[in-house]
């Protein structure tokens, strides 16, 4: 589904190579998961790859079901499918938490072609996924994230992409900040829309999430680079014993 | 905990910001009507004013009103302060006077208005058939079923085109019409509240409206009674060349209540259209008056040319105890915004609200604001003023808040607060406070923000244009004025935030 090859960016208004030659493939049905050191480039291979202003790329190819994901605008790959659940989610003030949802969702729609949904058919899609995540009525009336818990934040980015049902989506830290319940509800959240035509990569830091949501594969990342690819196992390790051995046995 | 099934759905608004961004045209109402007009000859004279009065078929005491008015105004000097820059007027070079040639002889009642006409405020959306409006209107899931009903007064070009449930009003003791026709038919309330508010010689374009009004808007609400529906004016600009010179004289006697609102369209032209305007508001003991306006003036092309001048003096005076009054206004339109919606807080305990949305793109320039004058005990008052340039568009928040030695324990809150959409516009705040008496307050907060490239990233990560996104953020940024705002005019007014900053990003 989603296949990166030998990706390079740098940003735009310096000359910093942050992502140096990254490469990985996530097919259909499955979950990733990127673990790295801080500052290794998780952060930026999302950004490159939901099309955020600043970054620039220098090689390399990104495509979504073989369409090129680089040319379009962020819209577009939204609409395609490719969702990200933000490490730091924005505070929109003074727009409604479910004006925001229906219009991205309607956004989406209309752009696929597909009929946009009534206000009755979204309060009954938002009342069901918010259910789930035990999200309250008080949260959905809220401006976008505006006083929102480090948790609630999080909860929220989870509770778009079930409202979203995009194809591809991409989770940075969203298990950061987390107490046990929340991220039990946040992993309960995924597992529910895991299905053979939705593919997960799942950026942290922690074993804690994997244990929740079991990966296929586990990718480690440093300096801009996947340095190592394995098993669930990898993750333990990185759990045990940090990423010098790991890292020293790869360079 | 709230149940999530409790949850009520009450939004539409955005939706039509949404669709309006979608299949938007620069500005929507700019097309013209082809309606043989009368004019007056161009410019201004003593012979000119007569004309005008006589046109209108007034008493003797009116004309002479007028000409003192005149008089005034040739030896006045235009105001140079505001922070605005436009090429100097010619006042000689205007039509002060037009009228469509089938309104010569006044139709008696609506069905003898020429159709074309009519036909021109139904394109607007504007409905001078006496009928419900639904709420809300199109998309609007959440409409009350009860429907409601709005009076629609229709001022085109220089004159009053009809007025819409007259007698379900008369029937309240509600007097809704023309100035022009209550210079006739109640020449005592005329005589009584006319200029009482805003004198004759109050400033150079209120001078000049006092002179040359040719039409505008007239409201009684008698004593303890609430209008039985919301009132509404529409002005059209639509002859080229010609001024748009309106009067509006609200009085709400003892214990009434009002909501009024305005409305205000043009065609697109390519030389600039002059519009000054007077509103005077009296409210006495224990009256309230909403007043809510939405300009949408053609506001000139992306090069700056043409678009509506609008030099508007409106003022409210609560002469009385406990009276109140509200101010909003979404002020997205004119080339050229000078303009100061006030209060006068006389009477003791007495209230004003100013809420305002200004939005300025292009060349377009505001100097815009509100003064509350507190003269009696106890008085109150609450400026929210919402700037958003975009483009290289200038927008200045001019207020005045005055606490005089006899206002007594008065309070003020006034938040000011900028949007700056790009790098190329500017937003300026001009606030002048004056506390004469030790035990009034007066409180000011102001911010100036960017429309973050972060907000901006992700509302289309999560599937928004650029476009949309904007109007998503400006219309959150704007909220707290918005929902002062009735029903139908909030949507109206969202969907107008989006028009007006079409091609602002990117
Ligand atoms: N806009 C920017 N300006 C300057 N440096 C940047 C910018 N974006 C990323 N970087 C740098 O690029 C490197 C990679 O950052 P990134 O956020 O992708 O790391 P990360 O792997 O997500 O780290 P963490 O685990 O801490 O979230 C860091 O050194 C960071 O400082
Ligand atoms: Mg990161």
């Amino acid at each position: 589904m989603l296949k990166i090859n030998n990706l390079h960016a740098k940003l735009e208004d310096e000359d910093k190579q942050i992502l140096k030659g990254v490469s990985l493939e996530v097919p259909a049905g499955e979950v990733h998961a990127i673990m790295g050191p801080n500052g290794s480039g998780k952060s930026t291979t999302s950004y490159v790859l939901s099309g955020r202003d600043g970054y620039e790329v220098t090689d390399g190819s990104a495509t979504l079901y073989g369409e090129d994901l680089l040319e379009m605008e962020p819209e577009e790959r939204a609409a395609a499918g490719l969702f990200l659940a933000f490490q730091y989610p924005v505070e929109i003030p003074g727009v409604g938490n479910m004006t925001f949802l229906r219009t991205a969702l309607n956004a989406q729609r209309k752009r696929r072609g597909e009929e946009e949904l009534s206000a009755a058919e979204f309060l009954k899609l938002i009342r069901e996924k918010g259910k789930a995540l035990n999200i309250d009525a008080d949260m959905l009336k809220r401006p976008v994230n505006v006083g929102f818990s480090g948790g609630e934040k999080k909860r929220n980015e989870i509770l778009q992409m079930a409202v979203l049902e995009p194809k591809m989506c991409i989770l940075d830290e969203t298990d950061s900040g987390l107490d046990v319940d929340a991220m039990r509800l946040v992993a309960d959240g995924v597992n529910a829309l895991r299905a053979p035509d939705r593919a997960f990569l799942v950026i942290t830091h922690y074993q804690r999430l994997l244990d929740h949501i079991r990966p296929d594969v586990v990718h480690i990342m440093s300096d801009g680079k996947i340095v190592k690819t394995g098993g669930p196992e990898l993750a333990l390790e990185v759990e045990q014993n940090g990423y010098a051995d790991l890292l020293s046995e790869v360079a | 905990m709230n149940d999530i099934t409790d949850l009520e759905v009450r939004e539409g608004v955005d939706r039509e910001t949404v669709e309006t961004v979608a299949n938007m045209g620069s500005y929507k109402y700019g097309w013209d009507t082809e309606i043989e007009m009368e004019y007056a000859p161009k410019g201004l004279s003593e012979d000119i004013v007569r004309l005008i009065s006589e046109k209108n078929g007034e008493p003797e005491w009116m004309t002479d009103w007028r000409l003192k008015a005149y008089r005034r105004w040739v030896t006045m000097q235009e105001p140079s302060w505001a922070m605005l820059n436009y090429p100097e007027i010619d006042f000689q070079d205007q039509y002060y006077y037009a009228r469509p040639k089938s309104m010569e002889a006044k139709p008696k009642s609506l069905d003898e208005v020429d159709p074309k006409l009519l036909a021109t405020y139904e394109k607007l959306g504007i409905p001078l058939k006496e009928q419900m409006i639904l709420a809300g209107v199109e998309g609007a899931d959440a409409a009350p079923a009860d429907g409601r009903k709005v009076a629609v007064d229709a001022v085109f070009d220089s004159v009053s085109v009809g007025t819409t449930f007259k007698d379900e009003l008369a029937k309240a003791g509600v007097i809704f019409c023309s100035i022009s026709e209550a210079i006739r038919e109640h020449p005592e309330l005329v005589q009584k509240y006319l200029g009482s508010v805003v004198p004759p010689t109050d400033n150079f374009y209120a001078t000049l409206n006092s002179a040359v009004f040719s039409d505008g808007s007239f409201v009684y609400i008698p004593p303890g009674v609430t209008c039985p529906m919301e009132l509404s004016t529409y002005f059209r600009i639509n002859a080229e060349n010609t001024g748009q010179f309106e009067r509006t004289l609200i009085i709400a006697d003892k214990g009434s209540y009002v909501s009024y609102l305005e409305g205000c369209t043009a065609p697109k032209r390519d030389t600039a259209q002059l519009h000054a305007a007077v509103v005077e508001i009296v409210v006495l003991e224990d009256a309230e008056v909403k007043y809510s306006t939405v300009q949408n003036w053609f506001p000139g092309d992306e090069d700056g040319n043409g678009g509506i001048y609008n030099f508007v003096t409106k003022r409210a005076d609560c002469r009385e105890a406990r009276a109140k009054v509200m101010w909003t206004q979404v002020e997205t339109g004119s080339a050229i915004t000078w303009k100061y919606p006030s209060c006068v807080l006389r009477g003791d305990d007495s209230q004003g609200e100013f809420y305002s949305i200004a939005i300025t793109n292009n060349h377009q320039q505001a100097d815009t604001g509100t003064k509350m004058i507190h003269l009696g005990k106890n008085t109150r008052s609450r400026i929210v003023s919402k700037g958003i340039s975009a483009g290289k568009a200038q927008n200045t928040y001019r207020g005045l808040v005055s606490m005089h030695p006899k206002a007594t324990n008065s309070r003020n809150y006034t938040q000011c607060d900028s949007l700056l959409i790009g790098d190329k516009c500017g937003a300026h705040t001009v606030p002048y406070i004056e506390v004469k008496n030790a035990s009034s307050r007066v409180e000011h907060e102001a911010t100036t923000s960017k429309v973050d490239d972060d907000q901006l990233f992700y509302c289309r990560q999560r599937g928004m244009d650029e476009e949309e996104a904007v109007a998503v953020i400006v219309n959150g940024f704007a909220k707290e004025v918005l929902q002062a705002l009735p029903m139908e005019f909030a949507m109206e007014a969202q969907s107008l935030v989006a028009i007006s900053l079409e091609g602002s990003v990117g």
